[in-house]
């Protein structure tokens, strides 16, 4: 008779391969390549790093109110950046008025926080989140603009600095998203008619450059237009931006849809689904998750092509930047305020990489084995 | 392994015509899939489909709720005759289920989920009375612990049987089977087959491609064999066995038989 198996008891995995000696082992000093790479990069930091912090921290100047406080001695002055603060967020937004942009900022604050609250189910987001993209664009058009419920109004040319930068990159995302949906949708139907259509407009779009199409939008359109009817500039950059960018998201969609299986959309349409059911209950659900990628992608490039409406001379944040170094007053500080920009552009960006990665991880349900 | 199902009594077939094809004839471009396909199935009436592959087996069921299309001949189903009119190529859909043979589960959505949501937006009940019927159902195949798991979570076998519950949820006069098991390991082949058996004894309509012989003789009213888009045979299952006119039907059943 065969005795019962008795499993060997587990023994503790050697000390070389776990804790910090195992892991600088592991990913610093793993081969002769490494090795050097790893001194290399250590060598870089090394001469970089120090005078990098001794620019933007131990020598730079914080407090002060105007350039006599900025002596040239190898630090940032990060007193220019101060002094126009309120200008870089609100252009030229009204002093007075300033508290609407601020209270249509708490509002979002409050309502989309449930979204990134862990513990809150899915379809209550979902609602939530859908709810928000229908309400909150008036809401917050209604505080910008005014005009109504005795709001002064506030016209768009005034509307600039980060207020227009995250105006126009939100409104491009919200309609770039469903319109780019659509016409991903549109380039795949049986229709012939509807597929030439989609087809054309994706290519027109992505095959000129965005400078060109807000170019066009500001100095183009006007001639076509009758005397006397003018268009918002504004919402011709908006109208610009959107479209130019649902042609890119249009094709980071098709791309998701041709990744669902035909076998798919045969279950629903044997199940008596018709099209907009079988699409928007299991086909793009699917596909718009293998996406995500590339819808934040283009997201992240949308939200810095905005820069781009300084050519037709709206004052985003980059715009009122420039425009702040050029300020006779405050010369020679172009440095400072490209490198804020940049920080705020990439911590913009970095939330919207970070978020996707966590919705990722949050909707795969694939268990692939 | 098909000895040990079930027989589900052969009761009488009331006289309702179910599905009538006649003359169906269907082309890829130049290529005649479907060679003048008549068949005509009576409402309880099980029928199983073989055949060598690319015979036209998939592509014969699969106009009957219109999943291909065929460009001569007519199909009647359950009365009323298919068109081109995509409403009522939807309306004959819900009562027409499809099992495939490779589930084709909606990845993303829970078992539960996936048997609700046809009742849900196509038949518009009510969300709670969807899911107790999804329940209902999943207990008759046997599998209402896994309902709130995801279907890349299940066994194959598991999930053929929430393929044929989902389908049943829509409340189906028809069950057409395309090959339910030849994507399955071995032992998972009798779990999905009982559950047909089931089905049959409840007197559903069924039409099964398989090469699943056991379940043809012990289930099946009548035997169709095809061959390159035409039907060479088609007898009850006792006769088909012993007793095949064609000799393209012996050569399948020796091959099929004997290994
Ligand atoms: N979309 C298509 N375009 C062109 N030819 C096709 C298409 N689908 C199927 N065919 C051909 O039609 C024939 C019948 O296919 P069908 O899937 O009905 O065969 P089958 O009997 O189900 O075979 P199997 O047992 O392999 O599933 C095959 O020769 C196949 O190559
Ligand atoms: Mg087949």
């Amino acid at each position: 008779m065969a005795e019962a198996h008795i499993p060997h008891p587990d023994l503790p995995p050697p000390v070389s391969t776990i804790g910090v000696i195992g892991w600088l082992r592991r990913n610093l000093f793993s081969s002769p390549l490494n090795i050097v790479l790893t001194i290399l990069a250590v060598y870089l930091l090394y001469t970089a790093l120090p005078p990098l912090l001794r620019w933007v921290l131990w020598n730079a100047h914080w407090s002060g109110d105007n350039r006599a406080d900025c002596p040239a001695d190898g630090g940032a002055c990060w007193v220019f950046i101060r002094v126009h603060f309120e200008q870089f967020m609100y252009g030229f937004y009204p002093d007075d008025q300033r508290w609407r942009v601020k209270t249509a900022l708490v509002v979002l604050i409050l309502s989309a926080a449930p979204l990134f609250i862990r513990s809150v189910p899915g379809k209550i987001k979902m609602r939530l989140g859908l709810s928000l993209l229908a309400i909150y664009p008036v809401i917050a058009f209604v505080l910008f603009k005014g005009g109504l419920l005795g709001l002064a109004t506030v016209e768009t040319s005034k509307w600039g600095g980060l207020l227009l930068t995250l105006v126009i990159a939100g409104v491009g995302m919200t309609a770039a998203l469903p319109l780019g949906v659509l016409l991903a949708l549109g380039r795949r139907s049986q229709m012939p008619a509807i597929q030439t259509l989609c087809v054309t407009f994706i290519e027109f779009w992505r095959g000129v450059p965005l400078i060109t199409v807000l170019f066009m939008s500001s100095v183009m359109l006007p001639l076509f237009m009758p005397a006397g009817v003018s268009f918002d500039k504004l919402l011709r950059a908006l109208i610009g931006i959107t479209l130019f960018q649902a042609a890119y998201m249009a094709e980071v969609v098709r791309g998701g849809l041709q990744a669902i299986p035909k076998g798919q959309i045969e279950a629903a349409a044997a199940l008596g689904l018709g099209y907009w059911k079988t699409m928007g209950l299991i086909v793009l659900p699917q596909a718009l998750k293998l996406v995500i990628p590339g819808i934040v992608n283009t997201f992240i490039a949308l939200f810095k092509d905005t820069s781009l409406v300084l050519i037709i001379g709206l004052f985003d944040l980059m715009n009122i930047v420039h425009n702040a170094t050029t300020n006779p007053d405050w010369l020679g500080f172009s440095t400072e305020g490209y490198v804020f920009t940049a920080a705020v552009y990439w911590l913009f960006c970095f939330s919207m990489s970070r978020y996707s990665h966590s919705l990722e991880k949050r909707l795969h349900t694939g268990h692939k084995r | 392994m098909p000895d040990s199902l079930s027989t589900p009594a052969h009761k009488p077939l009331s006289n309702e015509i179910m599905i009538q094809m006649e003359g169906v004839h269907k082309w890829y471009g130049a290529f005649h899939v479907l060679k003048n396909i008549n068949l005509t199935v009576q409402k309880g009436e099980r029928i199983v489909i073989c055949g060598p592959s690319g015979s036209g087996k998939s592509t014969t069921i699969r106009c009957i709720n219109r999943l291909e299309e065929y460009q001569s001949g007519r199909i009647v189903v359950s009365g009323q005759e298919l068109s081109n009119d995509v409403k009522q190529i939807e309306q004959i859909r819900r009562e027409v289920g499809m099992v495939f043979q490779h589930f084709n589960l909606f990845p993303h959505l829970t078992v539960l989920e996936n048997c609700a949501l046809a009742p849900i937006w196509v038949r518009k009940l009510p969300r709670k009375q969807a899911e107790a019927m999804a329940m209902q159902y999943l207990e008759r195949v046997k599998i209402p612990e896994q309902a709130r798991k995801y279907p890349g979570q299940l066994s194959g076998g598991q999930q053929q049987r929430v393929a044929i519950a989902r389908s049943l949820c829509m409340n189906p006069k028809i069950m057409l089977f395309d090959e339910p098991t030849s994507a399955l390991d071995p032992e998972m082949i009798k779990e999905v087959l009982d559950t047909m058996v089931t089905l049959a004894e409840d007197g559903m309509t069924m039409i099964c491609v398989t090469h699943e012989m056991g379940f043809a003789k012990t289930v099946a009213h009548r035997v169709i064999f095809m061959d390159s888009g035409e039907i060479i045979e088609e007898k009850p299952p006792e006769q088909f066995f012993t007793n095949p006119e064609s000799e393209r039907t012996k050569l399948f059943l020796s091959q099929i038989l004997h290994h």
